[in-house]
């Protein structure tokens, strides 16, 4: 092989940078769902804790479009109650603190939606 | 083993129509239809979408300004601007970087269609009330590439402030100057926030939306309610509606109507 002497080192470096995530987080624990704060007022959700928890985004990407394209601002749930489409007048009204709801396990997962770019936050926060 | 052609051909067209046949073909991996939430598949989810009751509904909703009634008490500009504004959270920035959803201007930068060389005095020296005409022929919406503006079914023309690029097509295309650009976060120039509506965030346009979150609850515009009467808002699709009436009694102009954009804001002179 011409040039060993700079490609095995250049091999090796590659691939302890390329799986450094794992060894990074080796010995760091098991990922443990954060404890969210849940709202104190309600225990109904507009759907199932387990729809919520899994496929809130896909709801709410979907609500955005229904509400404002299609002009449709009530939503009739599984189990019959209608709710106004609004992430700050509805959801934010039950989920009002956000810190403890939606960025600790937004944090804890690494993503980072855009919804508080515009959509003013709850002022009853911490 | 050696295949001809022909086995080959016989062999792939055989498999291409068992694995597009398999979708029509139930609990086989890919042919689940989409379920009842529109056109989009949740895992289990049968809901409605329903417009509210209470909503205000229209064909074509327009607007009468009295520019009379503004010109005998000049305050009521500002109670409407700040009506408007506070609600929305507008900021409010000076210079370039400015942005309104109504605002005020004289009669030779609104009307610049009007070719009188000598109108009526009254006229020139009076302030007009100026807003998004939401236009029948939109301008901003044919060149938005994006379709974030788009016109209603009930006439309104309205930003989805989500799918906003930035692009500024919309500003350059609107011939009423009635739109603005967020050059930057505009959280810092509202004073207080209203938390039942959105801010914007630094890049998109925004622009009035003749109150259509409030029609969706059944009320008036804002401007309407501040104007105290000055301001006529209602369906021009109906002939008995206050706007046909008020249109019906007086003599009214609309702007740039040589541009063919067919704006829904009439003006009583």
């Amino acid at each position: 092989m011409y040039n060993a002497k700079y490609i095995w080192p250049g091999i090796i470096l590659f691939v302890v940078v390329f799986t450094s995530p794992f060894w990074m987080n080796m010995g760091l624990g098991k990922y443990e769902r954060p404890a969210v704060a849940l709202p104190l007022t309600e225990k109904y959700c507009v759907e199932s804790r387990e729809f919520m928890a899994a496929e809130h985004m896909q709801l709410l990407d979907y609500w955005r479009d229904v509400a404002l394209r299609e002009e449709k601002r009530e939503y009739v749930a599984t189990d019959g109650t209608s709710w106004t489409i609004s992430l700050q007048n509805t959801c934010m009204s039950c989920h009002a603190n956000k810190v403890e709801f939606c960025d600790k396990c937004h944090n804890a997962n690494g993503v980072d939606p855009y919804c508080w770019d515009c959509h003013v936050e709850p002022r009853g926060n911490n | 083993m050696k295949r001809s052609r022909r086995q080959f051909l016989k062999v792939a067209s055989l498999s291409f129509l068992g694995l597009a046949g398999a979708r029509f073909l139930p609990g086989v991996a890919g042919a689940a239809t989409p379920n009842a939430v529109g056109d989009k598949a949740f895992s289990s989810q049968p809901a409605i979408y329903r417009s509210a009751g209470k909503a205000k509904k229209a064909v074509h909703w327009g607007m009468v300004i009295d520019t009379r009634a503004f010109a005998k008490e000049p305050v009521k500009f500002q109670q409407v601007i700040d009506a408007c504004h506070k609600y929305h959270n507008v900021p409010s920035i000076d210079g370039k970087k400015e942005v309104k959803w109504i605002w005020t201007d004289g009669y030779r930068q609104a009307f610049t269609d009007q070719m009188d060389n000598y109108p009526a005095e009254a006229v020139i020296e009076r302030q007009y009330l100026l807003l998004c005409n939401h236009c029948v022929n939109p301008a901003c919406v044919r060149v938005c590439p994006t379709q974030a503006t788009f016109r209603r079914s009930d006439g309104i023309v309205v930003m989805d402030y989500h799918r906003c690029i930035g692009c500024r097509f919309c500003m350059a295309g609107c011939p009423f100057g009635a739109r603005s650009f967020n050059f930057e976060d505009p959280r810092p120039y509202i004073d207080n926030v209203n938390q039942s509506f959105p801010t914007r965030m630094r890049g998109v346009v925004e622009k009035c939306t003749f109150c259509s979150e409030l029609l969706a609850e059944g009320k008036m515009p804002l401007c309407v309610e501040a104007s105290g009467g000055a301001i006529t808002f209602g369906d021009l699709g109906d002939p008995e509606s206050s706007v046909r009436k008020v249109l019906a009694e007086n003599f009214t102009i609309r702007r740039k109507p040589t541009l063919g954009t067919e704006p829904s804001v009439y003006y009583i002179l």
